[in-house]
């Protein structure tokens, strides 16, 4: 049986003026018909660092994750204000084809369109308005790069994208999405399909991507929050009811359920 | 080692008993028997009517060629269609029957695949509550009632506007298009569903519109679904004989326009067949008619599984 915690208390960082922030929700709620599936979620990502979002399955994360490019339009009603580069962007009116150009996502299963590897990155670059051909081998190359795909794919651009394994079709979904040079890149768990030696070098990948890239990588698996995220919030039942730096999140978490998720108590 | 042999001795000792416990047969043994016995009974009697209708239809048709000595290039190549003086160039039915059933796919796989997109993409709702029930309605009507509307109004329609008598090739296209279009369009609607959902994600979440979505991936991947609901369409114009011949005008000669009478395969058999003699060279020609529907019938099959077989391929993970 699981236990009643209080949506009361939570313990929510914010940060101050200093802080250059990628985007920022503000008591963003989340509807899929009458179900009320999130709560007041605030939270601010700081720019280029990667902020890991962590819970129990149902707890409204994925569910967050994708309302921040829009991509739950049409699915659940999400009310609340997100801002992106001082824009409100959850209103009518708003071209959700360019915010969805600066806020790139790759989801849980790896899912490349049956095309070759080229084909692949070359599709987000037509839709993009892209068309020369110098600049999509340049961006081609440089987002294959960016994903660590290159060496291993450079040879084989024109072999279909799903005889690759399931990492290299994850870290070419990446690679796609960057090929767009957004600034913001969602990840909805992306390893939890992949075997554990896929998943590090995804995880390398995202290491080296946070230079360029400010990335909200949802995530089941706590070790894998811990090694890779700067800032970390945790999610229960559509409430955030933590976040904090990772380090102080692991070491010493402020509030009963999130002591009692990281110690393994359920979830 | 002395010891493990013993231990063998004595389960074989006792597998003995269990050997006639898992040998004999039980109720459950016996329904198996039943079931296999009564589905190979069901299989053995449709394999052997399907057989003897092929043999019976190929027999007869190939009548024409072996007893009345027909050429069978005379056969595919005459113009000429009169079988009471010997006379049987089947090709204006030919051309008449892949006139109708092209015009008719031509005109029906635009209209089919804005009505399926709409019902899967644009609005999945309004499409399975409302215009599912219309399409399996469609596909419902018997045909004599389609070629009593197209008597009744497209004959009349054709002769106000272009002129002639109404009966002809377009009439048939057009009430051959209302009779496929459900075809195509509620297998085409099927295939665009099938296509996986992460497809159609990662699409717009690389920023694509709804309209690059669906023309660049949804109906890329479903494209050998809709190839195959096209040749169903079209296998179903080619084969349909009542509606077609209530409104084509049944003339056996080369179709010079879409507006003047003209026959297809199946018309000229439905005409043709009350006024024939078993074993005549008249009869045997219809059969010959009959034996090339059989073999177009098996090229559509054929067409489709090939599409599906090279689908298959291009998704195999």
């Amino acid at each position: 049986m699981l236990k009643q915690y209080s949506f009361e208390e939570t313990a929510v960082q914010t940060f101050d003026d200093k802080t250059s922030l990628a985007m920022r929700t503000e008591d963003m709620q989340v509807f899929y018909g009458s179900n009320h599936a999130m709560f007041d979620a605030n939270l601010a990502f700081p720019k280029n660092q990667i902020t890991a979002l962590i819970g129990a399955s149902g707890s409204g994360k994925s569910t967050y994750l994708r309302s921040l490019n829009r991509m739950n339009d049409g699915i659940a009603t999400v009310t609340g204000k997100i801002w992106y580069h001082g824009v409100n962007i959850n209103e009518p009116g708003v071209n959700i084809y360019e915010i969805r150009r600066h806020i790139g996502m790759v989801f849980q299963r790896p899912n490349p369109f049956a095309k070759s590897i080229r084909e692949n990155i070359v599709y987000a670059l037509r839709a993009n308005g892209i068309k020369k051909k110098a600049e999509l081998e340049e961006r081609i190359e440089q987002s294959l790069k960016g994903a660590a795909l290159w060496d291993e794919v450079k040879d084989n651009l024109d072999k279909s994208a799903l005889s690759l394994s399931g990492g290299q079709q994850q870290r070419l979904c990446i690679a796609r999405s960057i090929a767009m040079a957004p600034d913001v890149l969602l990840l909805d768990e992306p390893c939890s399909a992949l075997d554990p030696i896929s998943t590090v070098k995804v995880e390398e990948t995202l290491l080296e991507l946070q230079k360029k890239y400010s990335i909200i990588i949802v995530t089941h698996n706590m070790q894998q929050a811990s090694r890779i995220s700067s800032q970390c919030a945790f999610f229960h039942l559509g409430h955030i009811m933590e976040y904090a730096p990772t380090g102080t999140m692991f070491s010493n978490p402020q509030i009963p359920v999130t002591q009692d998720y990281i110690a393994g108590s359920f979830g | 080692m002395e010891q493990t042999n013993s231990q063998l001795k004595n389960q074989d000792t006792q597998s003995h008993e269990w050997d006639t416990r898992l040998h004999h047969a039980t109720k459950a043994t016996h329904e198996d028997w039943i079931g296999r016995g009564i589905s190979y009974f069901c299989i053995g009697i449709i394999i052997l009517v399907v057989a003897s209708m092929l043999w019976f239809i190929t027999s007869k048709g190939i009548a024409t060629f072996t007893q009345n000595h027909v050429s069978l290039w005379k056969f595919l190549s005459g113009t000429n269609w009169a079988p009471d003086q010997g006379q049987i160039g089947a090709l204006p039915m030919i051309l008449g029957s892949f006139a109708v059933t092209f015009a008719a796919a031509i005109v029906a796989t635009p209209f089919a695949l804005g009505t399926a997109i709409f019902m899967t993409e644009i609005s999945p709702n309004r499409g399975r509550k409302f215009l599912q029930p219309v399409i399996e309605l469609l596909v419902g009507i018997p045909s004599v009632v389609y070629g009593f509307i197209g008597l009744a109004v497209i004959v009349p329609f054709m002769r106000h506007v272009v002129g002639g008598s109404g009966f002809g090739i377009i009439s048939a296209t057009f009430v051959l298009f209302v009779m496929v279009l459900p075809t195509i369009t509620s297998m085409t609607v099927d295939s665009l569903r099938a296509v996986p959902r992460f497809y159609k994600e990662a699409s717009l979440a690389l920023g694509a519109t709804r309209w690059q979505t669906v023309s660049r991936v949804i109906l890329r991947s479903a494209t050998s679904g809709i190839l195959t609901a096209i040749i169903f369409g079209m296998a179903r114009a080619f084969g349909e004989a009542l509606a077609v011949q209530m409104v084509i005008g049944n003339a056996a000669i080369m179709p010079k326009n879409l507006i003047s009478p003209a026959s297809t395969l199946t018309s000229q058999l439905t005409t043709g067949i009350g006024d024939t003699i078993d074993g005549t060279l008249p009869n045997n020609a219809l059969w010959s008619l009959a034996l090339i529907l059989l073999l177009m019938s098996l090229f559509f099959n054929a067409l489709v599984r090939f599409i599906a077989k090279r689908g298959q391929l291009k998704h195999e993970r």
